[in-house]
């Protein structure tokens, strides 16, 4: 990280908002040649800092009117291996992210699902037939905003 | 409350959406050629989903940890409601927190989470204690640490 400068920085920054920017046309903004701006995405692909791109879709025009994150607690600590929870749960379509977390709850999802019905079918169906879920609390998403961070 | 959702996607465009949600840095050729399309019609289906906003565009992701962002927490806020103005002032000043990087609001027994990385855990305490607890109309806060990321792939099942 001590050898990014505030123009990889300012690269990191604009592409996290936009990954589809030509080169030159990020150089021109930033002050670099074409084959320099070039090099140095290259670099930031290389020290993992930039790890592929995401499409950002509107997902209520799709169709998955509703998001709703779950902090699930996993009942039977040790019974249920963490890794037979973890594959079960990642083959959700429906669920977008997973991580196993220290607090309240052992693992956060995200999850979206085409409206309330359909959510919960997701969640009697999919999730409550988990191997070793426990306790679930559910937060519906109302709105949501990425910043672009310490950058 | 009722809401209708009127689709423009026919399945062509879904799997349009499917196959670059897979491969987001595929060419419109080898897209069309995946997809069973010429190119000029890909690229056509493609700007049509963009001029409805649908695709809104591509976005990098920054690997936090490659970074030297070692720490991630969820803190998950209620407010007190008790203050009309209470979640726009809260959320006004947690965005000028430099190392939130997600800010949500729900219903639910949670009013708002931010997402926050922090360099190691003598960073977090220090953002946590001078930046997170200096917010205004906090009733409550929790915190939970990532471990591990196990998906995060963000896809919507198309």
């Amino acid at each position: 990280m001590n050898d990014l400068d505030a123009i990889d920085r300012s690269l990191l920054r604009a592409l996290s908002l936009d990954a589809s920017r030509p080169a030159a046309d990020l150089g021109r903004e930033l002050g670099l040649s074409q084959p320099a701006t070039w090099r140095r995405i290259r670099r930031l692909r290389e020290i993992g800092a930039l790890k592929g791109r995401r499409l950002d879709l509107d997902a209520a025009a799709l169709g998955f009117g509703v998001t709703v994150f779950l902090g699930i607690k996993l009942a039977s600590r040790g019974r249920a291996s963490l890794e037979d929870f973890e594959r079960a749960v990642c083959a959700i379509r429906e669920v977008q992210t997973v991580e196993h977390v220290l607090g309240l709850y052992d693992y956060r999802l995200r999850v979206v699902a085409r409206d309330l019905e359909d959510f919960e079918r997701v969640l009697r169906r999919r999730i409550m037939t988990l191997p070793g879920i426990g306790p679930v609390e559910a937060n519906v998403l109302l709105s949501e905003e990425r910043l672009p961070g310490p950058l | 409350m009722t809401i209708i959702v009127i689709s423009m996607q026919d399945d062509t465009d879904r799997r349009l959406l499917r196959l670059l949600q897979e491969t987001p840095d595929l060419t419109t050729a080898e897209l069309a050629d995946r997809a069973g399309l010429t190119a000029m019609r890909c690229a056509r289906r493609l700007a049509r989903l963009e001029d409805a906003g649908v695709l809104r565009g591509q976005r990098a992701v920054i690997d936090w940890k490659a970074l030297g962002f070692e720490v991630a927490v969820s803190l998950r806020v209620t407010l007190d409601k008790t203050q009309p103005r209470a979640f726009d002032e809260f959320l006004a000043r947690a965005r000028e927190v430099a190392e939130v990087i997600e800010i949500q609001t729900f219903l639910g027994r949670v009013d708002v989470r931010l997402q926050l990385v922090a360099r190691d855990l003598e960073h977090y305490r220090a953002v946590y204690r001078e930046r997170i607890l200096a917010l205004p109309h906090i009733a409550d806060i929790e915190s939970l640490m990532t471990v591990s990321v196990v998906k995060s792939d963000e896809k919507l099942p198309l």
